[in-house]
C-alpha cells in the first residue's frame, strides 16, 4: 500500500500459490542478479549444514516418488499377465501359447504376450502382487516422511534468515547517521526495511524448495520415462520446448498490459489520494459529482486494463492444461500401440501417464516462479544496499563524563559542511552558561537547525569541538550525551500507542499521575479529556487523531517528563497559538531553572524572554546579546525585529 | 464479511457467474473424460490387438482436449470480467460513500486509512475473487466429477473411495482449520513488524534524542521474534499438509491396484479401468489441493474484505436535506447573514463537548473575528458552517435557513472556505483558483491574485496561469499555498467568507496589505476570520474569544481589552504593553 500511493502493503500468503500468473507486482530486473543471488543464498549460511541436509532429503524422497510409478506399474503388469495366462491353455508353455495365437490369426495379441512374462493357464499371482505392493507402500511411506522432515526443516531455515535479515537492517538503522535519512526519502527506507523484505520473506518462502523440488523432480520423472520408453519419453520432451514458447509468448502479451493496469492503478490512486485528503475542500466547494465523474472514468479505464492483463495472463493456465492433455493423448495412443505390438508392457504405460502428469506440473511452477525470483532477488539488492550504507562512528565504550551535568556548554570554532565544497557552519564559537536561555533567531536557512543537530551529534562536526562541562561531546557516547538533553522539535513524532505512553515515552516507568502531572502543566490535559478515551486514546500511525497544535502540546509534555538538564526546542511553539504558547512559557520557565535552554522560536515573546539571543546569519553568528542590548545596536537583529515584529505599532488602527 | 461483501457485490452478475460455473463444469468434465477413454484404448483397443480403435478413440481424446480448452478459456474470459467489475464496483460505492463523509468521519478513519481501504484492500478481494473464479470453482466440480467418473469404471471398487475420501477431507480440514488462524496471526505480526520499524525511521530523532534505542530494539526484537514464531508454526503445519496429502494418495492407488486386481481376478472389471482409476485419484488430489490454497489467501481477503465493509457500513453523520430549502436571496448567493444557536458540538462518546451553548451573529458587510487557544474549538466552529460537522445541539443558520435543510448548491454558491491547511490540487494555478468557479475568466483570477497578494509570484511562475501545481501544493511555498487558497475562495464571490487562520504563514507586512485589499473585495459580505494572531484581527467589527470551547467574550478589540481578562491575556503574550494600548 503502498502508501506515495500507498505502498501496497503485500503481506504474504505465507504458502505457495498455484502458478502465480497473476502478476502481482511488475517485475523489476535486479542490476547484478547473480551476485545479489549468491548473496541472499548466503543469508542462509549459518544454517548451510541444515540447508545440505534439506537437499539431500529432498533427492532421496523425490528419487522415491518417482520410483512409485513404476512400481505400481509392475503390479498392475503382474495383474495383466495373470489374466492373459488364464486365458491361455494350460500346461502349455508360452511358446506354444504364442504360437497358437498366432495360428488363430491374433498376430497382435500375440507379439503382446511373447513380450510378457506369462505363464499359460495361471491367474494373477496375488503373492507376487502384494510384494511387490508392499514395496511401493513403503517407498511411499518412506518419501512422504522424508518429505516432511524436509519441508519442516527448510521452514525453520527460512523463517531464521529472515528474522536474521530484519534484526540486521533494524539494527543497521540504528548505526546509520542521520545524513542518511536526510539524503534518502524516509519513504523510500522504510519501504526497503518493509516491503522488500516482506517480498524477500515471500519468494523464499515460496521458491526455495519449491524450485528445489520441481527442478529434481523434472529430472526424476525425465529419468524414469526415459527408462521406460526412449520413445514416449521423446515425445513428452517434446512438449517442453512448446510449454516454454506458449508460456513466453503469453507472458509477453501479458506483460505490457501490467504496466498499463499499474500505471491507471497509479493514476486512480492518485485521485482518491487527493479527494479523500482535500475531502473538505471538494464538499465545500460542491464538486463532488465532478470528483465522482473523474473517479467513474479512471475505475472504468482501470477496469478495462486490469480485465485485460487478468485474462491474457490467465490464458497461461489453461494452455498448459491443453499441452498437458495434448501430451497425454499422444501417450495414450502411442502408448497403447506399442504394446500392442509388445514393445511395451501395460503397467509401463499407466506409469508413463502418471509420469507425463507429473512431468507438466513442475514445468509451469519454475516458470511461474521466475518472475518471483527475478523480484525477490531485485528487493534483495535493495536490503543489501541499505546493510552496505556507511555508518556513524562507533562510541566509545561506557560512560565518560560525571553523571549529573550543569549545562555548561561551549562551542569552540565549530565548522559543519554537508557536501565538502559548501560550508554550512564555519567559525561559531558560543558560550551558555548553566541555567541560560538561549534563543537563536534568524532567517531560514541561517543553520539555526543545524546548531541543534550538532549540539546533539546527529550531525558530526567537521572541525572545531563542543564540549558540554569541559568534556568534548565527541569523546562521549552519543546516548550520554543525549540523556542530558531534552528535545521538543519541529516535527512532531508520536509512536502508534496510547497518549499516556507518549508523554511517558522518554521516562521509563513514570507514573500515570506524575504523567497527569506533566500534562496539566503543558496544557495537554484539558484536550485529553474531550476525547472518547481520554489518556488511553491511541494515537494511530498518522495520528490524524489530535490536531498539530495538540501533538505539539504532547511532545512538550514528554520533554517536560524527562527532565533534562538541557532544553532543546526547535520552533516547538510554532503551530500553538499565543496564548497557549504564554501558558507553556510559564511551564518551561519552571522547568527551565537551573537547565541551559536553547529555543529557536520566530515568536517575539519567546525571544524577548532569553538571557542571550544569537542572531544568526548564513551559518554564523552575527550579533549576540539582550534584546534591548540588540535594539539599541542596531544591527541585524534590530532590522529583522522591525520587519517581522514591529508592524503592529506601524500600522494603527 | 468477505462472504457477504462478495456475495452483495456479486449479485448483479449471477448470470455470468452461472455461464462460468457452466464452462468449468463442461471443463472439468472433458479433463475428466479423457481417462476413460485412455481405459477403452487399453480394453478394447490394445488388449484386442486393435490398432484401428487406438487411433479413433485416440482422435476421441483430441477433441475432448479441444472441448476442454475452449471452455477453459472461456471461463477465464468471465472470470477475469467478473471480479474486475467486483472490483470496480466495491471501489466506486467505498468512493462514494467516503465522498458522502463528514469530517466526523474522515477523522475518524483518517485520509491514509480510506485510500489504503479503496485501493489495496478491495484489490485484495479482487484477486480472491478471480481465484475463485478460476480455481476455486473448478475443484469442487474436479472432485465430485472425478467420484463418478470412477463409480462410472467400477462400483465395487469405488468402495474405496468411501474411505479415501473421508481421510482425505478430514485431514485437511483439521490442518486447515488450525492453519486460518495461525496465517491471520502472521499477517498481523507483519504489519506490527513493519509499524515498528516505520516508526523507528520516521521517529529516529526523537528516539535518539531520547536515548530509546535500546528500548526501541527490544520492541522490535520482541515483535520480530513474535513474528518468527507464529510464522515457524504456521510452516511447520504447512509442511505437514503436503506430504499427508501425498501419503493418503499415494497409498491409495496401492489400494486400488491391489483391490482392482482382485475386481479384475474375479472378472467383474477390465484392466484398463486401473489405469484410468488411478488418473481419477491423481485428479481428486488435485482438486483437494486447489482449494486448500484457496484457503490459504482467504485470512488475508478477510481482513480486507472487514475493513472495505467497515466503511460501507459507516453512515454520514451529516446527513443530507431530504426537502432542500433555498432562501429567498438565494438568486444572487444571498446576503449571508450568519446565525449560530446554542450550539454544542461533541464527539460521540467524550468526556467533554468541543463547543457549548455558542451563539454568534455574523452581519454581511461586517468581519466578525473568532480568537482563542488550541483546542478551544475555533476551527470546529467554522466547519459547522459548510456542514463538514453537525451540531449536536442548537442550530446554526444561513439568511434563516438552518444549515440542515440548506439546499446543497446554494450553500456551496454561499460559502468561500479558507482551511487552516491550504490544500492544493494537482493541476494549474488556474484550474485550482476555477475549482469553486469552473466558468471564472482569467481576468476575474487575476483579479482574486492581485486582492490575495499572489499576482506577483504567479506572474513569475514559468507559464503563469497556467503553472502547474503539484499534489498538495508541495512545489510552491507554504505562504504562496496559503495567498492561493484565498484567491482560490475569492474568485467564487460568496456571500460567506471563512477564514480559518488563513494568515499564519504570511509575514506582518504582506497580512496587512492583504487585508487591506481584503476589505475593499468582500465589500457586502460577511467575513469571519479565525485566527491566532491579534493584529490579524484587532480591525474586526466584533471579535468573539472562545475559551474551552465557550465563548467568554464578545465586542470590538478596545472593548475587550479593558473588559476582558482572557482576551487581555492573548493581548498581552502577542504585544509589548505599550504596542497594544
Amino acid at each position: 500500500m503502498s502508501t506515495s500511493s500507498p505502498a501496497p502493503r503485500r503481506g504474504p500468503a505465507p504458502a505457495a500459490g498455484p502458478g502465480r500468473f497473476m502478476g502481482g507486482q511488475p517485475v523489476e530486473r535486479s542490476m547484478d542478479f547473480r551476485g545479489s543471488g549468491r548473496r541472499l543464498l548466503g543469508a542462509l549460511r549459518p544454517e548451510r549444514g541444515i540447508a545440505f541436509a534439506v537437499l539431500a532429503l529432498c533427492t532421496v524422497s523425490i528419487t522415491l516418488t518417482v520410483l512409485g510409478p513404476k512400481v505400481l506399474g509392475h503390479a498392475t503388469d503382474l495383474i495383466f499377465a495373470g489374466i492373459v495366462g488364464r486365458q491361455l491353455p494350460e500346461g502349455a508353455t508360452k511358446a506354444e501359447a504364442v504360437q497358437h495365437l498366432r495360428d488363430g490369426g491374433q498376430g497382435t495379441v500375440a507379439d503382446m504376450v511373447a513380450s510378457m512374462n506369462v505363464t499359460p493357464g495361471q491367474g494373477i499371482d496375488f503373492g507376487a502382487v502384494g510384494t511387490v505392493l508392499l514395496w511401493a507402500l513403503g517407498l511411499y511411506v518412506v518419501a512422504s516422511l522424508l518429505n516432511l522432515i524436509q519441508a519442516r526443516v527448510a521452514t525453520n531455515v527460512v523463517q531464521r534468515a529472515v528474522f536474521r535479515m530484519r534484526e540486521d537492517v533494524e539494527q543497521k538503522l540504528a548505526r546509520l547517521p542521520l545524513s542518511y535519512f536526510d539524503k534518502q526519502s524516509r519513504g523510500e527506507v522504510l519501504s526497503r526495511a518493509t516491503n522488500d523484505i516482506d517480498n524477500i520473506q515471500q519468494t523464499l518462502q515460496q521458491t526455495l524448495s519449491q524450485i528445489m523440488a520441481s527442478l529434481l523432480t523434472l529430472v526424476g520423472v525425465l529419468a524414469m520415462m526415459f527408462w521406460i520408453s526412449p520413445l514416449l519419453a521423446l515425445v513428452a520432451l517434446v512438449t517442453v520446448p512448446v510449454s516454454v514458447l506458449v508460456a513466453t509468448r503469453v507472458g509477453k502479451r501479458a506483460q505490457p498490459q501490467f504496466v498499463q493496469q499499474w500505471k491507471t492503478t497509479g493514476r486512480l490512486n492518485a485521485h482518491i489520494e487527493e479527494m479523500y485528503t482535500g475531502h473538505a475542500l471538494v464538499k465545500v466547494f460542491g464538486r463532488e459529482r465532478e470528483s465522482a465523474e473523474i473517479f467513474r472514468a479512471q475505475n472504468e479505464k482501470l477496469y478495462e486494463a486490469g480485465f485485460r492483463a487478468q485474462f491474457i495472463s490467465g490464458l497461461i493456465q489453461p494452455a498448459m492444461t491443453f499441452i498437458g492433455n495434448l501430451n497425454y493423448v499422444l501417450v495414450a495412443v502411442v502408448g497403447g500401440l506399442r504394446v500392442a505390438s509388445g514393445a511395451l508392457s501395460i503397467g509401463d504405460v499407466q506409469a508413463f501417464v502418471q509420469y507425463s502428469r507429473q512431468f507438466s506440473q513442475p514445468l509451469t511452477q519454475v516458470a511461474s516462479m521466475a518472475n518471483m525470483v527475478q523480484s525477490g532477488v531485485a528487493s534483495a539488492e535493495r536490503v543489501f544496499e541499505l546493510l552496505d550504507a556507511e555508518e556513524q562512528t562507533p562510541d566509545p565504550e561506557g560512560p565518560v563524563g560525571p553523571r549529573t551535568v550543569l549545562g555548561q556548554v561551549e562551542f569552540e570554532d565549530v565548522s559543519f559542511r554537508y557536501q565538502p565544497d559548501t560550508p554550512l557552519i564555519e567559525g561559531l564559537s558560543l558560550s551558555v552558561s548553566p541555567g541560560q536561555t538561549v534563543a537563536i533567531v534568524g532567517p531560514t536557512g541561517a543553520g539555526k537547525t543545524t546548531l541543534v543537530n550538532l549540539l546533539m551529534r546527529f550531525y558530526e562536526v567537521s572541525g572545531g569541538r563542543i564540549t558540554l562541562d569541559g568534556v568534548d561531546a565527541a569523546t562521549m557516547p552519543r546516548e550520554e550525551l543525549r540523556s542530558h538533553i531534552g528535545m521538543v522539535l519541529q516535527d512532531t513524532w508520536l509512536f502508534g500507542g496510547t497518549i499516556a505512553e507518549n508523554i511517558a515515552y522518554g521516562s521509563e516507568g513514570a507514573s500515570h499521575e506524575a504523567i497527569v502531572e506533566a500534562a496539566k502543566a503543558t496544557h495537554v490535559d484539558r484536550f485529553v479529556r474531550t476525547l472518547p478515551d481520554g489518556y488511553d486514546t491511541v494515537i494511530d500511525e498518522e495520528g490524524s487523531n489530535v490536531s498539530v497544535g495538540e501533538k505539539q502540546l504532547i511532545t512538550i509534555a514528554r520533554a517536560f517528563l524527562s527532565g533534562p538538564s538541557i532544553l532543546v526546542l526547535d520552533e516547538a511553539t510554532s503551530s500553538v497559538d499565543t496564548r497557549t504558547e504564554v501558558l507553556i512559557q510559564h511551564a518551561m520557565a519552571s522547568l527551565r531553572t537551573g537547565r541551559t535552554s536553547f529555543v529557536i522560536a520566530h515568536r517575539l515573546s519567546t525571544i524577548r524572554d532569553a538571557d542571550v539571543i544569537l542572531v544568526m546569519e548564513s551559518g554564523r553568528i552575527v550579533e549576540q546579546g539582550s534584546h534591548d542590548a540588540l535594539v539599541a545596536a542596531e544591527g541585524a537583529y534590530a532590522r529583522l525585529y522591525a520587519a517581522q515584529f514591529a508592524e503592529p505599532v506601524a500600522e494603527p488602527e | 464479511m468477505l462472504v457477504r461483501l462478495i456475495r452483495a457485490y456479486l449479485r448483479p452478475y449471477t448470470r455470468t457467474i452461472n455461464v462460468i460455473v457452466l464452462l468449468q463444469l463442461v471443463q472439468t468434465l472433458a479433463t475428466l473424460y479423457l481417462p476413460t477413454l485412455n481405459a477403452d484404448i487399453i480394453d478394447d483397443g490394445v488388449v484386442k490387438g486393435d490398432t484401428g480403435y487406438i487411433l479413433v478413440v485416440g482422435g476421441q481424446m483430441v477433441a475432448v482436449t479441444l472441448v476442454q480448452i475452449v471452455c477453459a478459456v472461456g471461463a477465464v474470459y468471465f472470470g477475469a470480467r467478473t471480479a474486475m467489475a467486483l472490483g470496480r464496483d466495491i471501489r466506486a460505492d467505498v468512493f462514494d460513500r467516503v465522498q458522502s463523509f463528514s469530517a466526523r468521519e474522515m477523522g475518524r478513519f483518517g485520509a491514509p486509512s480510506l485510500i489504503t481501504r479503496t485501493t489495496n484492500d478491495v484489490q485484495q478481494v479482487q484477486m480472491l475473487c478471480l481465484m475463485s473464479f478460476t480455481l476455486m470453482v473448478s475443484a469442487p466440480i474436479m472432485c465430485v466429477g472425478g467420484i463418478a467418473m470412477a463409480l462410472n469404471q467400477d462400483v465395487p471398487l469405488s468402495g474405496l473411495l468411501l474411505l479415501i475420501v473421508p481421510v482425505l477431507g478430514i485431514t485437511v480440514t483439521l490442518i486447515v482449520r488450525r492453519m486460518r488462524p495461525l496465517f491471520r496471526d502472521v499477517q498481523e505480526r507483519i504489519d506490527t513488524v513493519n509499524r515498528v520499524l516505520r516508526e523507528q525511521i520516521t521517529g529516529i530523532r526523537v528516539i535518539r534524542a531520547f536515548v530509546r534505542d535500546g528500548h526501541e530494539r527490544k520492541r522490535f526484537t520482541g515483535a520480530n521474534t513474535a513474528l518468527m514464531d507464529v510464522s515457524l508454526r504456521a510452516g511447520r503445519l504447512m509442511s505437514l499438509m503436503f506430504p499427508t496429502v501425498m501419503l493418503v494418495v499415494n497409498l491409495s492407488s496401492v489400494a486400488v491396484v491391489w483391490a482392482g486386481g482382485h475386481r479384475i481376478d474375479s472378472g467383474g472389471m477390465q484392466i484398463g479401468a486401473l489405469t484410468a482409476f488411478i488418473s481419477y485419484l491423481m485428479q481428486i488430489l488435485t482438486s483437494v489441493m486447489m482449494a486448500t490454497f484457496m484457503f490459504m489467501m482467504v485470512p488475508r481477503a478477510e481482513v480486507c474484505a472487514e475493513r472495505v465493509q467497515e466503511v460501507l457500513d459507516t453512515g454520514t453523520s451529516v446527513v443530507p436535506p431530504l426537502r432542500p430549502v433555498a432562501p429567498l436571496a438565494s438568486a444572487d448567493g444571498g446576503r449571508g447573514l450568519l446565525e449560530l444557536r446554542g450550539v454544542e458540538f461533541r464527539y460521540p462518546g467524550a468526556e467533554e463537548p468541543v463547543l457549548r451553548d455558542v451563539s454568534l451573529t455574523a452581519h454581511p458587510g461586517r468581519t466578525t473575528a473568532v480568537i482563542g487557544s488550541t483546542g478551544s474549538g475555533k476551527s470546529t466552529l467554522l466547519g459547522l458552517v459548510p456542514r463538514l460537522f453537525d451540531a449536536t445541539d442548537g442550530s446554526v443558520r444561513l439568511d434563516g435557513v438552518d444549515v440542515r435543510d440548506l439546499d446543497p448548491a446554494v450553500m456551496t454558491r454561499s460559502i468561500g472556505l479558507v482551511p487552516q491547511k491550504p490544500y492544493l490540487f494537482s493541476g494549474t494555478v488556474a484550474s485550482n483558483l476555477r475549482y469553486g468557479k469552473p466558468d471564472a475568466s482569467d481576468e476575474e483570477l487575476w483579479q482574486a491574485l492581485e486582492t490575495a497578494q499572489a499576482r506577483d509570484f504567479v506572474e513569475a511562475m514559468e507559464g503563469g496561469l497556467e503553472a502547474p501545481i503539484a499534489q498538495g501544493g508541495s512545489n510552491v511555498s507554504g505562504g504562496q499555498r496559503q495567498r492561493l487558497a484565498i484567491a482560490r475562495a475569492l474568485v467564487l464571490r460568496p456571500s460567506v467568507y471563512l477564514f480559518d487562520d488563513s494568515f499564519s504563514a504570511l509575514d506582518y507586512a504582506t497580512d496587512a496589505r492583504l487585508r487591506a485589499a481584503l476589505a475593499d473585495e468582500t465589500g457586502n459580505a460577511t467575513v469571519v476570520i479565525v485566527a491566532q494572531r491579534v493584529s490579524t484581527i484587532r480591525g474586526a467589527d466584533r471579535i468573539v474569544v472562545l475559551d474551552e470551547g465557550r465563548v467568554v467574550g464578545s465586542g470590538t478589540h478596545g472593548e475587550l481589552m479593558t473588559g476582558n481578562q482572557t482576551y487581555r491575556e492573548i493581548v498581552l503574550s502577542q504585544l509589548t504593553e505599550q504596542e497594544a494600548a
